[in-house]
């Protein structure tokens, strides 16, 4: 089956079974590898995506769903003239990453809670970002999200 | 030392469950730490040879096998380690480039190629003469057999929070200062100056006196032909301009914007994508499957049946997965169906019972000071996995009777070593190319990379390429666990609220004792191991043995205090010998976390304080329970001394990283068997710490002791499930004494 949706901002045509799940469209038809599979079950936000700017865990999105969406991917978040994003400047000055593998879904999720809300508050952090980081990345996530919605990180004083 | 590693180190058979006994380069590791292998030649090998003609292109020139520097004064660095994101490549690059004076904008840092030239042969040479007294036996012993031990030492050196430490303090530093100095000797040369007048900063030779200077890059050639010396001076720390700065970590750019490739992330044209089966119950062969269910799928190409497994072949994952699932194949137990948490737990007090360890440490006369009325406790903890969040995945393409795998390994040439046993090829045949790591903490360690050999089979068999990945299922359920452990603690706290005996008798499916670093100044103290095999593999697990250990000790001294009427910092510190290093961490960790301070009502603090590898870390916590039973933490205080510390940032960042793999641990994850297999499948049933669930507040504070350097990726780990515990006690005056705590909420 075929199904047309836009991702990035342009629009694709996707040859996939139709339960079949959008992550494994996004990573093996479009190449784009930076969602990531981490469980399969929508339990560990590796895979995050947007459809149409809501976030989303394309591990158990079946491609039929998001026909006729519009799908955003970490490769999508950069300007025109690929500048970052401020949530990625702010996860490069916070040094957040560590091996790296969640944090695709985290920036993705992290964006997403940033246009909701505009300047999350800890609770609000606590709610949206329920990602699994192996790593224990957590303080800086939140200490990212702070300064990336210019608000002082001092609930994270010792997070760098 | 007592025992012979070589005695214990086996190549490592992929056909076999296990291969390298981890202790045995434990010992190693301690053996190189009092040992100091300064000694060792780093220049005058063939291996810098080949590693010259692999590495250094036109315009190009290679020093010491481990960096190259090019014309335009673009200086490349090898590094033997897997970062697993740890940081410890940037802080290697630091540490070369700091003694070469280097540009930092114009260094690279890439992997070493899983070639022999790479292998830190000259440790392994040393590494051996030492450990059995007589360096003469080498001159005996096959050069396979030493690039053998080699892998071992670089595996063990990623894997034992330890690249620092040794590759960067042995090797690192040395071949930086010595390639400076014949950058200076041909400068010197050129410029018809004594070279005593050369300075050199940011990739350039200074002469001060008349205003010249010349780049590396015009001087490489030349002195790359010099012989370096073995001995270099190193500079003084005072000097530094890169080490102990926080220098922003190299690969963090790639990881914000999705372009960092992982493993998993691998592609090449006609590539099919493989995932796989083994047996639940480990120890199981394949007996039958139907393969029709999983041909029915669209996509499948191909069910392959290895021995104990069974793998589904597929256009993409999502068809093999489904594939795979439409399946029943049928497994024997391998006669292991009787193996549960519980039989594995009675195993363990029958032995604790009778009395007879494999293994005994300590001194004094523990019996006769026990007295007759010991405090005494017994403690659980359960097999714990690696969880990271890249599953396993590996690309292996067999071509013209060459193999080609690309993935994500702790250690590649051994990885390249396992596939060429595998597939009966020549060592020249086979080619690993590394990748990046989605996170390990110990699981990515060549004993226990069954995927290795598994996509090598799967490729000697397929006319394409072919990357098989393991489902979070086949993760969590083919696990190298923490060891399932228990323990029984003993001790005599006498009238003046002293500890007179204290003994710690405990079981586990492998026995580590050198791993663990007994802090306290006892009279009498006896630890005993038991060992008792379960059908499960037992491996690293970020910080080793000493996650239990810290477990055990440090919360049992929480109960003497308590028993003792003393207050858990005071009873501490009047254990520890004056003037230590432990007291000293103690003393500032108390210090900085105001633990005598009061806390709101339902609030409790505790502490523990535990060395491991070198390092030592004070938790302070604060913590309360919430409605659910499930603890809250407030607030952490953490005191390092690793002796020093190259990148403070990037330390820190592997403190709070591993303070929260602890209490994730502690608080949530167990991995269970019920007829020899294991019942957790995926992030549902083994439940990770989440964001919401981690400190607000994590203060963290280095204390510069100058000892010798620690290891940093791990000593964060064990002290955190004892503090929380401990704090849960002042809460709530309930002792935690069977982890993890969501287990004993519900119950
Ligand atoms: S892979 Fe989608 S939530 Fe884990
Ligand atoms: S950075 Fe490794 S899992 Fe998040």
């Amino acid at each position: 089956m075929t199904i047309s949706t836009t991702v990035n901002g342009k629009a694709v045509t996707l040859n996939a079974e139709p339960d079949s799940p959008l992550l494994w469209a996004i990573r093996e038809e479009l190449g784009l590898t930076g969602t990531k599979f981490g469980c399969g079950i929508a339990a560990c936000g590796a895979c995050t995506v947007h459809v149409n700017g809501e976030p989303a865990r394309s591990c158990s999105l079946p491609v039929s769903e998001v026909a006729g969406k519009s799908i955003t991917t970490i490769e999508g978040i950069k300007g025109a003239d690929g500048t970052l994003h401020a949530v990625q400047k702010a996860w490069i000055a916070a040094q957040v990453p560590q091996c790296g593998y969640c944090q695709s879904g985290q920036i993705m999720a992290a964006v997403a809670l940033i246009e909701k809300t505009g300047k999350p508050s800890d609770d609000q952090i606590d709610e949206a970002m329920t990602n699994i980081c192996r790593c224990g990345t957590y303080p800086r996530i939140r200490k990212a999200i702070h300064a990336a919605t210019g608000q002082a990180a001092t609930a994270v004083e010792g997070a760098a | 030392m007592a025992d012979n590693p070589t005695l214990e180190m086996e190549q490592p058979a992929p056909a076999k469950r296990k291969g390298v006994k981890r202790r045995a380069f434990l010992i190693g590791g301690v053996a190189i730490v009092g040992a100091g292998l300064f000694g060792i030649s780093i220049m005058d090998s063939n291996a810098v040879k080949t590693a010259a003609k692999l590495t250094a292109g036109k315009g190009e020139h290679s020093f010491a096998t481990w960096l190259k520097i090019a014309e335009d004064n673009v200086i490349t660095i090898y590094s033997p380690h897997t970062d697993i994101g740890q940081g410890s490549n940037t802080g290697l690059a630091q540490m070369l480039a700091e003694e070469l004076d280097a540009n930092w904008d114009l260094v690279k840092l890439v992997s070493a190629p899983a070639e022999s030239a790479f292998a830190n042969v000259g440790l392994g040479r040393g590494f051996l003469g030492e450990m059995t007294g007589q360096p003469g036996i080498i001159n005996g012993v096959p050069q396979s057999f030493l690039s053998f031990i080699a892998r071992q030492m670089n595996l063990q050196i990623t894997g034992g929070s330890s690249a620092l430490r040794f590759t960067g303090q042995v090797t690192f530093q040395k071949v930086g200062a010595a390639t400076r100095l014949a950058l200076i000797e041909t400068a010197a040369k050129r410029l018809g100056v004594p070279a005593a007048e050369l300075t050199t900063q940011d990739s350039h030779v200074i002469h001060a006196k008349s205003s010249r200077s010349l780049p590396y890059g015009k001087l490489a050639a030349e002195a790359a032909t010099l012989s370096l010396n073995n001995e270099p001076k190193l500079k003084d720390p005072k000097n530094y301009r890169l080490m102990r700065q926080s220098v922003p970590r190299l690969d963090i750019p790639a990881k914000v914007d999705g372009t960092a490739q992982y493993g998993m992330d691998f592609s090449v044209p006609d590539m099919r994508v493989a995932t796989i089966m083994a047996a639940p119950a480990r120890g199981g062969k394949l007996t039958s499957v139907d393969e029709a269910p999983a041909l029915a799928v669209k996509g499948v190409e191909k069910v392959i049946k290895l021995d104990d497994a069974v793998a589904v072949v597929a256009k993409g994952y999502w068809a093999a997965i489904s594939g795979l699932r439409a399946m029943t194949p049928q497994f024997t137990d391998g006669g292991n169906g009787g193996i549960s948490t519980a039989s594995i737990f009675k195993a363990y007090d029958d032995l604790i019972a009778k009395g007879d360890p494999a293994g005994e440490a300590g001194e004094g006369d523990v019996k006769a000071a026990m007295g007759p009325k010991p405090v005494e406790a017994k403690y659980q903890v359960p097999f714990l996995h690696h969880a990271m969040m890249e599953p396993f995945a590996l690309t292996a393409h067999y071509k013209d009777g060459k193999l080609d795998i690309w993935g994500g390994m702790q250690d590649p040439l051994a990885s390249k070593m396992m596939a060429v046993d595998v597939s009966g090829l020549d060592s020249d045949k086979v080619t690993f190319h590394p990748m990046l790591i989605g996170g390990s903490f110990g699981r990515r360690l060549p004993m226990y990379m069954e995927i290795v050999s598994q996509v090598t089979k799967l490729a000697m068999q397929l006319p394409y390429p072919v990357k098989l990945i393991w489902s979070r299922e086949e993760e969590i359920a083919q696990g190298a666990y923490r060891p399932q452990s228990a323990a029984v603690l003993k001790a005599n706290v006498t009238a003046n609220k002293r500890i007179a005996a204290f003994s710690n008798d405990y079981a586990q499916t492998e026995s580590a004792e050198a791993e663990t670093t007994f802090i306290y100044n006892l009279p009498a103290v006896a630890r005993r191991n038991y060992e008792h095999k379960s059908n499960q593999i037992t491996g690293a697990w970020r910080s080793v043995n000493s996650t239990q250990q810290g477990f055990y000790n440090e919360s049992f001294m929480d109960e003497l205090a308590h028993a003792a009427g003393v207050d858990p910092v005071e009873f501490r510190r009047n254990h520890l010998k004056a003037d230590s290093r432990h007291l000293r961490v103690l003393d500032e960790c108390a210090r900085l976390a105001n633990w005598k301070a009061p806390l709101p009502e339902g609030v409790g603090r505790g502490v523990a304080i535990v060395e491991s590898f070198k390092t030592i870390v004070a938790h302070v916590i604060e913590a309360s329970v919430k409605e659910d039973g499930m603890p809250k933490v407030h607030k952490i205080t953490t005191v390092v001394d690793a002796g020093s510390i190259v990148n403070p940032d990037a330390a820190k960042a592997q403190i709070e990283g591993g303070t929260i793999m602890g209490l994730s641990s502690a608080i949530g994850e167990a991995v269970t068997l019920e007829k020899g297999a294991v019942q957790q499948s995926n992030f549902s049933d083994y439940p990770l710490l989440k964001l919401a669930d981690a400190p607000l507040v994590h203060d963290i504070h280095f204390i510069n002791s100058g000892a010798y350097m620690g290891g940093i990726g791990e000593p964060g780990v064990p002290p955190a499930a004892p503090a929380l515990a401990n704090a849960l006690f002042a809460a709530t005056g309930k002792r935690v004494r069977n982890l993890p705590i969501l287990t004993q909420a519900k119950a």
